[in-house]
């Protein structure tokens, strides 16, 4: 006999009497408030806010604009991108062109793009010592928690998120769930989940020296999301 | 290092408790991170409805998961072997620790990385690890901390919850090279983070617990705010979590209650930072990801506690701390003084069943009592009913139906054994107590003035002049 039917053998020999299921989603509905797109935001930017990610609106048109113009506030070099993505493109694409005027530009012009090719395993010395920043975009959010939900991919690989000192994520609006139970439900989560999801609230922090709030643990000191709203106009 | 798996913590409990009752810096220490812990819990549940709605569901699901154990883990094990996840059990501590082993030897692996995990602190994984030649490096901050100390976590949740600023700073500088006496708690956590970085990128193995493991999707899920764990389950060319065999849900949306009820319960947040939720190793096409995962079910004396109708509800537990951080006694005492891996409250409840009995019952005549414990438990586990049953458990007569865990009738002695003996004697014969009850209050003179524990600071037990069946005679006539 293995260890797993000893194991199984041994729980077995109990005959519990069964509880019913349950019934979560019963739980949930009565509680949702059933916003609309501008609620759910602000909700979203105030726990995001509050746990210390900036928040900027933005466009379909202008975000890769804001983004240069925020990376070179902050003296950032080298971004990290995906692969294959329509944003990558547009990013790529736009780095071509001079920085619309609205944008002020920064002391560190010329943000520099890496693209995440080549398996980690062949470059890990760069990417945990050279990089500034990682973008990425979030399949989702969830505005009673301040969450982004992400599915990490071929295109747009694990560590994206995590090793850069500074995360980029583009969110649209409409994408923005009431709650966690929603997202599941919504994006059938129960069908079966990808190789990893991820679930973000904020930068990396700890308070494990008395108690005191530290950013930058071991994921990115910052959390930048763009919020791209409908054509219609930043809120 | 030989602290950490103290596995008699009966023998200097009391030892152990009045030197941290008279350590003056260790009682502001605990009671300032209790009282921290506590606000932001209650800042949290400011809705007493919402909570009451949330702890039902969150019991239900726990008991629902414990009815259904047996199945549900056979589902867990299908849903991840289809996923690419290998599926490990092991009964002991010892069984575990091999599978460890011979994962890490066939990956020709020396050197691994650890996230916080209660469950390798149980098993010794550290020193199973390096007597065979293997480095595990604690990498959530208050883990390396304890680590670098050679001590073990006095908290569940926060590791180093013992130290000051001040004590990491002079940790620090005498043991990590070319560091600097700072107290600054940005530039501590800095330099862990740039101490760390080098070592997650090179590991070979990465050893994480579980906070939940879903049956349905063959899903892990991995709660942290600091990224350690999601570097531990990433960066590594193996991923091994280890976790108990109760921590399984049936279903996905089981998590969101739970989730919320673990974050807000431990530390106040609304969620943590990450929620990492891992289903298969690296995929084809994919750049990063462990190219294995393996998982390792550990029973561990679970199944005894699994095994009674009562003691069933300890495994209900999702190891918030919760009940530590407002139970009166751990404040005082502080996580070390229990001597095993879970201190508090669910120590007292789960380390029986894990170490024997024997070793452990004075944890269960630890406590006032109070029901602090129960009252913010989020899955409501009755833990003084629990405690109340470990006492009896610990003085049953061995064979009797009164004992039926391992170590049952430990904390019988003959001493105890004639005293109640002597007071059935007195309590059931009524002559006999009239006569003992009359000479008591006669020679009440030759009462002794030290009483032991309780004369350290009350004033000796005297029988009263008269007894009160004279004085209710005279009242009568």
């Amino acid at each position: 006999m293995s260890a797993r039917d000893r194991i199984l053998a041994k729980l077995r020999a109990t005959s519990i009497p069964a509880p019913p299921l349950p019934d979560v989603a019963a739980w949930y509905d009565s509680r949702r408030r059933h916003e609309s797109v501008p609620e759910r935001v602000a909700r979203l930017r105030a726990s995001l806010q509050a746990a210390h990610a900036e928040l900027h609106d933005t466009t379909h048109a202008e975000w890769p604009a804001l983004l240069r113009s925020i990376a070179a506030a902050k003296g950032l070099r080298k971004l990290l991108i995906g692969t294959d993505s329509p944003h990558v493109e547009v990013l790529e694409h736009a780095l071509d062109s001079p920085l619309p005027a609205h944008f002020k530009p920064g002391p560190q012009q010329g943000l520099q793009v890496v693209r995440y090719e080549a398996s980690v395993d062949a470059w890990r010395d760069e990417l945990f010592e050279g990089i500034d920043a990682g973008l990425t975009h979030a399949r989702s959010a969830i505005a009673q928690t301040g969450t982004l939900v992400l599915w990490p991919d071929a295109r747009e690989p694990r560590l994206l998120s995590l090793v850069p000192p500074v995360h980029f994520v583009l969110l649209d609006a409409a994408t923005i769930h009431d709650d966690l139970h929603a997202a599941m439900v919504a994006e059938n989560w129960k069908a079966g989940l990808p190789a990893n999801t991820l679930l973000i609230s904020g930068p990396s922090k700890t308070a494990d020296i008395q108690q005191t709030l530290a950013y930058g643990a071991h994921g990115p000191k910052e959390l930048i999301v763009l919020l791209r709203h409908a054509a219609s106009g930043a809120a | 290092m030989s602290k950490a798996i103290s596995i008699q913590p009966a023998a200097d409990f009391e030892r152990r408790s009045r030197a941290a009752v008279n350590d003056p810096a260790q009682q502001k220490n605990f009671r300032g991170a209790m009282d921290f812990l506590q606000g932001k819990r209650r800042a949290q549940f400011s809705d007493a409805a919402e909570l009451a709605g949330l702890r039902d569901l969150g019991e239900a699901i726990r008991r629902f998961s414990l009815a259904h154990l047996p199945r549900l883990l056979e589902q867990l094990e299908s849903r991840c072997c289809a996923n690419g996840i290998h599926v490990h059990w092991a009964e002991t501590a010892a069984a575990a620790n091999a599978i460890v082993l011979d994962i890490a030897r066939s990956a020709q692996a020396r050197r691994m990385v650890k996230g916080k995990s209660m469950v390798t602190e149980e098993i010794g994984l550290n020193h199973a690890m390096q007597a065979a030649g293997i480095d595990v490096l604690e990498s959530d901050m208050g883990e390396y901390i304890v680590q670098l100390a050679g001590e073990s976590p006095s908290h569940i949740i926060m590791p180093a919850i013992h130290k000051t600023r001040q004590q990491i700073a002079a940790l620090f500088a005498e043991k990590i090279p070319g560091v600097a006496y700072t107290d600054n708690v940005d530039a501590l956590i800095q330099i862990g983070r740039r101490v760390l970085r080098r070592k997650f990128a090179e590991a070979d193995v990465g050893i994480s617990g579980v906070n939940f493991a879903v049956a349905e999707t063959g899903t892990l899920c991995l709660v942290e705010n600091e990224g350690n764990g999601r570097m531990c389950t990433t960066v590594p060319r193996v991923h091994i979590a280890i976790t108990g065999i109760e921590k399984v849900v049936e279903r996905v949306e089981h998590l969101a209650p739970l989730l919320s009820l673990l974050t807000r319960s431990a530390t106040g947040q609304d969620i943590s930072t990450y929620v990492n939720l891992i289903s298969r190793p690296r995929q084809p096409g994919e750049k990063d990801g462990p190219h294995e995962v393996h998982l390792i079910l550990v029973d561990n004396g679970r199944s005894q506690a699994y095994a009674d109708a009562q003691l069933r509800a300890t495994l209900q537990c999702i190891r918030c701390g919760a009940c530590m951080n407002h139970c009166p006694v751990y404040a005082r005492i502080g996580g070390h003084a229990y001597g095993t891996t879970y201190p508090g409250p669910i120590g007292a409840i789960i380390s029986p069943h894990l170490l024997g009995l024997e070793s452990t019952y004075p944890l269960a005549f630890a406590s006032t009592l109070c029901g602090a414990c129960s009252e913010v438990c989020p899955v409501r586990i009755p833990i003084p009913e629990l405690l109340v049953r470990l006492r009896n458990e610990a003085m049953a007569r061995p064979g009797s139906a009164q004992a039926s865990l391992r170590g049952s009738g430990a904390a019988r002695s003959p001493m105890l054994r004639a005293l109640w003996a002597g007071w059935s004697v007195v309590y059931s014969r009524l002559g006999v107590y009239r006569l003992s009850s009359w000479l008591m209050s006669r020679g009440r003179a030759l009462s002794p003035v030290e009483q032991g524990a309780w004369t350290r600071c009350r004033t000796p037990l005297t029988p009263a002049p008269r007894r009160l069946r004279d004085l209710l005679k005279e009242r009568r006539s």
